[in-house]
């Protein structure tokens, strides 16, 4: 992938983030968000190693997977909103949104839970012949979830070809990383065989590089391999964050964050008349996206329970 | 007739299924050397690709399978000890059931879980001897508990074949259960569908499970005094098969359920409010259960002391029909 097209992908994120925020704010979007804002490199680089076949689990601050792995930014917008015509025609919202066509088995709120669901989607691949890798996200507090580790184990034990893809931006809603793990990130990789290693999470193109070497990897049959990216969180855990005044970031550190920016990192790297070309076209997708969310029907009351099964004797 | 055991039709069942659909696929701990008996013969027959060793990691391989079916396949979790279902919990309430509607359909979740074993296993105490049907019917998951080996063979093969998650229990005591087979008759027995153990003319005993062979026993002895007890066994705890169920109870207006679950909540307590909603009675239905809360203790005498027993049921029986 270009250097221009990753800049794209975390500017399309960027926007996309806060046009969400202000769609809270303004009611459009109910029950709130966990915004991206900050750590917009790591789901950049990390897709833009993939094929389409590939496939990615997230989670509950989701929305940067699912627009880099390519899915429609109108409708996850959509999705966002309720709409009958989002991703998940309404019924997942922003902590589930999926699009199977492409990939992505679904944001899950369950902090730790998808990494054994990409664990096993990566395994059926591989057993139906395919050539598939999967990518799982998860945040630095997934590391104390018991069930993540058992996945872990798996993985390393069946050389299943799985790449997980720890974001730690350093808090846990607000539990520092200091005070939550004990050893290391990678060293609890490490303890099951897994090849680990911490990288720079603000850079797109550092991203990139080490998961396309985790993907080659894995593809060539050596198993799982894991990927600390060293991020910050620019924004609040969630949009209610605000609300609450949680007190655990001081500004000095908030300004050290907020100076690495991977929007401006990566956009250092293209002319400032590319840098405008894309922005403008970012700001055209968004402002068809926000059309189309906003004119899409909510879903009928009636069929709140659609799709509960696949069939209902 | 050959004669054809529970366990034996519920190991037909899955070798079966592994035979004719190339996505299923058996995982679990223990299960290449059968520790629980079900899986017998599948590993030489099938190979390790299809019969996988799991490590003890409940939680991973739970929702491993799950990864597996929206890729496609069709997985069989065995879960030797029915009280591991609460370990993965949200593995079946959280995740694998609410996929298909969080994903507005963009996905099924065609796993199956069996319980090999569930129920009181005669002196196993506390954490091994629960029957938790009436939680995973709670949460909507379809979950069924045959009663014959017919059934269990009929049942497994529909569940593996549901497009959504299923859960499989096969009480502790049902397992040695036989019955005379022609296994051309064999084949799959749909979800949802209840079956008549017995027909009666004076009360419908609705049971589940072992439970059924104890409800006949009572119907046997009781109709010696003039009693002539029906046995509807619902098979599917969820869905309920509410029309047989209603076909029963409009024929002989008196109702009793015997199940082995915790009364508050439980599965007698839907069958009675489904009683209250629609049928007409001509004496209020009763349940037997095991208590509220209950826990099995480990002396023989107190495990059983809190299962329900046959004399409870001929009291139940008796009691409904007092003012006949
Ligand atoms: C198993 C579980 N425990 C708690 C929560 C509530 N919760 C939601 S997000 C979150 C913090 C997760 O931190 P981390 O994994 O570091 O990801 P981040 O939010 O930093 O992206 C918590 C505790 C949850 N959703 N799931």
């Amino acid at each position: 992938m270009s250097t221009v097209d990753l800049y794209r992908t975390v500017r399309l994120i960027r926007r996309f983030e806060e046009r969400a925020i202000e769609f809270v704010r303004s009611g459009e979007i109910v029950g709130g968000i966990h915004p991206y804002v900050g750590q917009e490199a790591i789901a950049a680089g990390a897709c833009a190693a993939l094929t389409s076949d590939d496939v990615i689990t997230s989670t509950h601050r989701g929305h940067g997977h699912v627009l880099a792995r390519g899915a429609d930014p109108g409708r996850l917008l959509a999705e966002l909103m309720g709409r009958e015509t989002g991703l998940n025609r309404g019924r997942g919202g922003s902590m589930h949104a999926a699009d199977f066509s492409l990939g992505i088995l679904g944001a899950n709120a369950i902090v730790g839970a998808a990494g054994s669901i990409a664990t096993g989607a990566a395994w059926a691949h591989r057993r139906q012949g395919r050539d598939t890798v999967a990518v799982t996200f998860f945040g630095d507090g997934a590391m104390n979830e018991g069930m993540l580790l058992e996945a872990f184990n798996l993985a390393a034990l069946w050389r299943i070809p799985v790449i997980f893809v720890c974001e730690n931006n350093g808090y846990a809603t607000t539990m520092p990383v200091g005070s939550a793990v004990a050893g290391s990130i990678t060293g609890r990789a490490r303890a099951f065989g897994i090849p680990a290693f911490t990288i720079d999470g603000q850079d797109p193109e550092t991203v990139l590089k080490a998961t396309t070497a985790a993907v080659t990897r894995a593809r060539s049959g050596k198993g799982p391999m894991f990927l600390e990216c060293l991020t910050y969180r620019f924004d609040a855990h969630h949009t209610f964050e605000h609300r609450a005044r949680l007190d655990y970031r001081s500004p000095d550190e908030v300004a050290a964050g907020v100076s690495r920016d991977p929007v401006v990192i990566q956009g250092a790297r293209l002319s400032e008349h590319e840098r405008a070309e894309v922005d403008d076209e970012v700001e055209a997708v968004l402002d068809a996206a926000t059309e189309f969310a906003l004119g899409s029907a909510h879903p009928d009351p009636a069929d709140a329970l659609k799709y509960l099964y696949a069939v209902m004797p | 007739m050959p004669k054809l055991s529970y366990l034996k039709a519920m190991n037909r069942a899955l070798a079966d299924s592994l035979d004719t659909d190339p996505s299923v696929f058996l995982l679990g701990e223990d299960i290449r050397v059968a520790a629980s008996n079900l899986t017998a013969g599948l590993l030489s027959r099938f190979g390790p690709d299809r019969v996988l060793d799991t490590p003890l990691s409940e939680q991973a391989f739970t929702n491993f399978a799950t990864g597996a079916a929206l890729a496609g396949m069709r997985p069989v979790i065995e879960f030797q000890i029915p009280s591991l279902l609460f370990l993965v919990f949200e593995q079946l309430a959280n995740q694998a059931h609410k996929f298909s509607l969080m994903t507005g359909g963009q996905c099924k979740v065609p796993v199956t879980y069996v319980v090999t074993g569930s129920g009181s296993r005669t002196g196993w105490a506390g954490q091994h001897s629960d029957h938790p049907y009436t939680l995973l019917a709670h949460v909507g998951i379809k979950t069924v508990v045959p009663a014959t080996p017919t059934d269990a063979y009929g049942l497994l093969v529909s569940a593996i074949r549901d497009d959504d998650p299923v859960v499989f229990f096969a009480p502790s005591a049902a397992l040695g259960v036989r019955d005379d087979v022609d296994f051309s008759t064999l084949g799959p027995v749909p979800l949802g569908t209840g079956r008549l153990a017995r027909s009666g003319r004076d009360v419908t005993v609705v049971a589940l499970g072992h439970l059924v062979h104890d409800a006949l026993a009572v119907a046997d002895e009781l109709a010696g005094h003039g009693i002539s007890v029906e046995v509807f066994d619902p098979r599917t705890v969820y869905p309920l098969d509410l029309d047989g169920l209603a076909a029963s109870v409009a024929k002989t207006r008196r109702l009793v359920v015997i199940d082995d679950s915790n009364r508050t909540s439980g599965f007698a307590a839907e069958i009675l409010a489904v009683a209250a909603e629609r049928f007409t009675l001509d004496a209020p239905p009763r349940r037997v259960t095991r208590p509220d809360g209950a826990v099995l203790p480990f002396a023989l005498a107190l495990d059983r002391a809190i299962q329900p027993d046959r004399d409870q049921l001929v009291a139940a029986i008796n009691a409904v029909l007092e003012d006949r």
